[in-house]
Parts: C-alpha cells; structure tokens; sequence
C-alpha cells in the first residue's frame, strides 16, 4: 500500500481539516490548564492541612516543651508530671513490637517471593497478609486481647508489644516481598551458575541486594507502630506510674495523648500536646531517615 | 591472539578439532508444550573454543542453559537425552547441581556484580566448594583476576565496591569470578553484547588465552566474533542445528545453504 492512498482512502473518520485541527489543539490547551489548576489546588488543600498539624503541634507543644518532660513520670494534676514513663514505654514497646514483627515478616516475605511462585499456600497467605495490612488497627488490640489479656489475667506491656508486632508483620512481608521481586532474574541465575545452593543465594546475594528496600520498610513499619493507640487500649492499657515491667500494665505516648487531651486539667491538657510533638517529630524524623537509607543506595 | 583475528572477514585458521569433552546427543528440549531444541548432537571439544550462532530464538541460549542445567530453576521446562560428560549424563536428575555447576561455568549477557567488594565478589564462588586459609584465598583471587586480565586495574581496590566499575571490567570480573572456582568448561552467553568495541576486543582477547585450560561455548550474535575467537562453529536455526563444523569451514564452504545465507547475512 502506497503513503498516497493512506491520507484519505484508508484512514477511518475525515479527511485532514485545518481548522478543526486547530480548534481541538485549542481545546486540549484548555483541559490541560484546567486539570492542572486543580491538581495544584489539591495538592495546596492537602499540604495546608499537614501544616496547619505541624504549626499548631509546634505553637501548642513547644510551650510546654522543659526538662521535666524527659525526667518525671506522669503524676496527678497539679504537681508538675512529666512523660517519662510513656516515651520509655512507647520505646520500649515499639523497639520490641518491631523486634518480633520483623524476623517473622522476614521469612515470610522471603518464602513468598523464593518459595511461593505458583502456590495456592502462597497466594492465601499472601492475601491474608494484604487484608491484614489494611485491618482496622483496634481489631489486632481486640485479638490480642483474647488471645493474650483476658485468659492470662490482666494488661501487659508484652501483650502491647505482640499487637504492634501483629501490625509490623504485614508490612515487612510486602516490602520484603516487593523488595526481592524487584532484583534482576540475571542476579539470581549468575548467583545459581557458581554453584550456589538456593538458601545461600537468599541470604548472600538477594538479601545484601535489596537491603535498602527492606530496611525502609522495617522503618516505615516502626513509624507506623510508633504512633498506634487502639491496639495498646485493649493490651498494654496504659500506666499512669513509672514501670519497665512487661508483666504489668505499660505508660505509652499514644494512650498517655488520648487519656491527657481528654482530661479537664489543663497541664495534663498541655501535657498531651508535647506527647503529641514528640510522636510527630519522632516519626517524622524515622521517615526521613528512611528516604535518606532508600537513595543512600542509588 | 592468533593472526590477523581483527580483520573484518578473516576466519582463524583451521586447527583440528580435539577429542570432545561434552557430548550432546538426541537432545531434546522442552518449555512447557513448545519444542524449543529437536535432536542436537553436538561435541564440544576439549579446550577449544565452540562459537553457537544464528538468529534470535533459534535455541542457542536454551542449548547453553541446558549444559550447567539452568532450566532447573524454571518449572515446566525439561530437557530429554544425552549430555556425557566423564561417563555421566548431566541432565540425568540425580546428578547434583552445585557441583556440575562448579566444573561448568557461565557468564551472562549483562555483567552481574554481587552488591559487594571486588574481592568478596570472587571469593564468594570459591568458598562455597573450597575451604582456603587467607593466603591461599588470597592467591586465588589474584590468580583469577590476572586470568580476567583485571589484575592490574584493580589490585588497589579490591576492597571497593564492585558496582562502582565500569561494565566491562564488570564483565571481566563476572569471567574472574566463573574462572576461581575452577571449572573445565566454562559457557559464554553473548558477553560482549552490552561492552563497548575496545572493552569486546579485551573479553576476545581473553577468550584466545582461557581456551589453553578450559573448553568454552560461546553464544554470539556477532558473526565477526564468531569467526575471530571460535575453533568450531554450530549453526542453530529454529530450534535445530543445522550445521556444525571447524570455523572456517562454515564462514567460507559451508554445506548448507541455510548456514550460507546466514553467515553472508541474507537473513537473521
């Protein structure tokens, strides 16, 4: 077929018109200009509210930001308490949540991608693992409350730390999952090709390989638990007294805020939004350092 | 490098071919349903060098993965016949992958650095079938990174980070690496495909001086190449070898004429 004959015979709707050419160039111009009016307009709406958060955590919180903070316990209205006992309980919980989480989120991330392709095994608990991921997060405090709480006779740090550890798992699994899908087909076959038994590929190459991708979403996971309540309402309760104890009741930011913001006295008011810059900054400041660990790598 | 070998039609001289040191026979190759090798019978002879050409998806690659039995990572593809080495066929299944893939190496299209230094990079190969104190570990490394023609350019880095070389030493290092553990045959998937001319002409090179200890195959799209490095030349067209013989036979008389209009560029 001959280019003469394409330009009118073969090429379905009209001939080539000028004019109207230009009108729909016209038009394209306009949607164009009006689609990107709105998404500027959207995303402004949304970084105003994130600042309109930060600057009235920072004017309220910084207030009421002293030494104190770091040094006393929570203490009745009026005597001039602190948060000490829940920044080293939310520390403690998160730190060992994750600690749990993570190695099972680990394996079970690696038998997704290395072992699992084509399984039936893999596909459910992999769908089991996103329905997890997106699970109301007091559902995972009311399990743990059954499993853990009610039967063994009371609130328990160790119980909160295992509720976080529930919400750290889901997310380690993807990003692992995610993480070693990613590496090249011809990292894996040159690993094999030397002689290399399957686990010894995994932890020597693979697992080196997509380490930035990994720790990122370890750090993600620990941001993400850093500021849940609704699992340590049901588990870890809370404390208003200085305890290290996971057998017993344990103080943590988030349910030092809820209980605090809540109250009538207005120090424990004050209180509760220098726990809630604390938590902010303190995850902000995890997700920085988890962009940093992701492009300190490329 | 043997005479001439640079020169856009010169063939290498035709040299016997020795005994063989893989022998391949009524192979048959599967991906799932699709035939993608029918009844190969090929000898690869014994530290020589056999160049494997024709045209995209002929099967030359898939005949490669079939000797140090790649397709094993791969459900659903089998292969079906005979491949003897020293008495034993290695697509047999009881025969233990990690060690048939130490005495049969391969380097790949795309250098493939493992995320860690220069010397680990190395070692690592050599440690999963050898125990060496350090001095012995180190010596093998110097050995096989002066057999890659490496040595020089990176004897003051060999704590670097591999990644950070430019790809054909990367490449150069990928062939240091398969060369430590000490195979007698090592496969060479198109690996110049992604190297500059100069750093191509150094991987030759090497190819020439490797041939002394090892027996090779090497899959090439580069008839130039093909010519200039390999001693016997097997032409595969869909999933057949339709010809194979010494180089200079099939770049200059060969019998078929499907070989012909291939190395004379009629069609591929």
């Amino acid at each position: 077929m001959s280019a003469t004959v394409m330009t009118s015979g073969n090429v379905p709707g009209a001939a080539k018109n000028h004019a109207a050419a230009e009108a729909l160039g016209r038009r394209r111009h306009r949607t164009n200009r009006i689609v990107k009016v709105l998404c500027v307009t959207a995303t402004g709406l949304g970084l105003v509210f994130l600042a309109s958060i930060l600057f009235t955590l920072l004017i309220r919180g910084l207030g009421g930001l002293s030494p104190t903070v770091f040094t006393t316990s929570t203490l009745p209205p009026g005597s001039h308490g602190g948060l000490l006992n829940a920044i080293v309980g939310s520390l403690m919980q998160t730190v060992l949540g994750t600690a749990i989480g993570t190695p099972i989120g680990l394996m079970v991330g690696t038998y997704l991608s290395e072992y699992a392709a084509g399984s039936k095994l893999g596909d459910a608990v992999r769908f089991v693992s996103d329905v997890l991921l997106s699970a109301p997060s007091i559902l995972v405090g009311l399990f743990v409350y059954a499993l853990l709480v009610a039967p063994f006779g009371g609130f328990s740090g160790i119980a909160g730390c295992i509720a976080l550890a529930v919400i750290v798992i889901p997310i380690v699994v993807r990003t692992t999952e995610d993480m070693l899908r990613l590496l090249p087909v011809a990292l894996r076959e040159a690993t094999v090709a030397l002689g290399a038994p399957k686990w010894r590929m995994i932890v020597s190459i693979c697992y080196p390989a997509a380490k930035d991708g990994i720790v990122t979403g370890i750090l993600l996971a620990v941001a993400r638990v850093a500021g849940e309540t609704a699992p340590l309402l049901f588990t870890s309760l809370g404390n208003l007294n200085w305890s290290v104890s996971l057998a017993k009741p344990m103080a943590s930011l988030p349910v030092t805020i809820y209980q605090y913001a809540g109250s009538a006295f207005e120090d424990w008011v004050q209180l509760a939004w220098v726990g809630a810059l604390l938590i902010t900054f303190g995850v902000l400041a995890i997700n920085i350092v988890a962009r940093f660990v992701l492009r300190g790598g490329k | 490098m043997s005479e001439g070998s640079h020169g856009s039609v010169q063939v290498r001289s035709s040299s016997a071919i020795n005994e063989s040191r893989i022998a391949i026979s009524e192979l048959d190759f599967f991906y799932g349903e699709h035939k993608a090798l029918k009844q190969i019978n090929l000898n690869l002879p014994n530290k020589q060098v056999t160049g494997m050409i024709g045209p995209s998806g002929c099967g030359k690659s898939t005949l490669l993965r079939v000797l140090n039995r790649m397709y094993d990572l791969y459900p659903g593809q089998r292969a079906v016949g005979n491949v003897m080495m020293d008495g034993e066929n290695i697509i047999d299944p009881s025969v233990d992958l990690n060690s048939l893939r130490a005495r049969i190496g391969m380097v790949f299209q795309k250098p493939t650095p493992f995320p860690m230094s220069i010397y680990d990079n190395i070692a690592f190969g050599v440690k999963l079938h050898e125990k060496l104190s350090k001095a012995a570990m180190d010596e093998r490394v110097e050995w096989s990174l002066t057999r890659a023609a490496l040595w020089g350019e990176v004897k003051d880095r060999l704590n670097t980070p591999a990644m950070g070389m430019s790809g054909g030493q990367q490449q150069r290092l990928c062939i240091a690496r398969t060369i430590a553990v000490r195979p007698e045959v090592i496969l060479l998937d198109e690996p110049t495909s992604a190297l500059d001319p100069i750093s191509t002409l150094k991987i030759e090179e090497l190819i020439d001086e490797l041939k002394h200890d090892f027996t090779i195959a090497i899959v090439t799209h580069n008839m130039q190449q093909a010519a200039r490095c390999a001693d016997q030349v097997a032409f595969f067209y869909l999933g057949e070898m339709v010809e194979v013989g010494p180089a200079e036979q099939i770049f200059t008389a060969p019998k078929e004429k499907r070989t012909q209009e291939y190395v004379t560029g009629r069609f591929g």
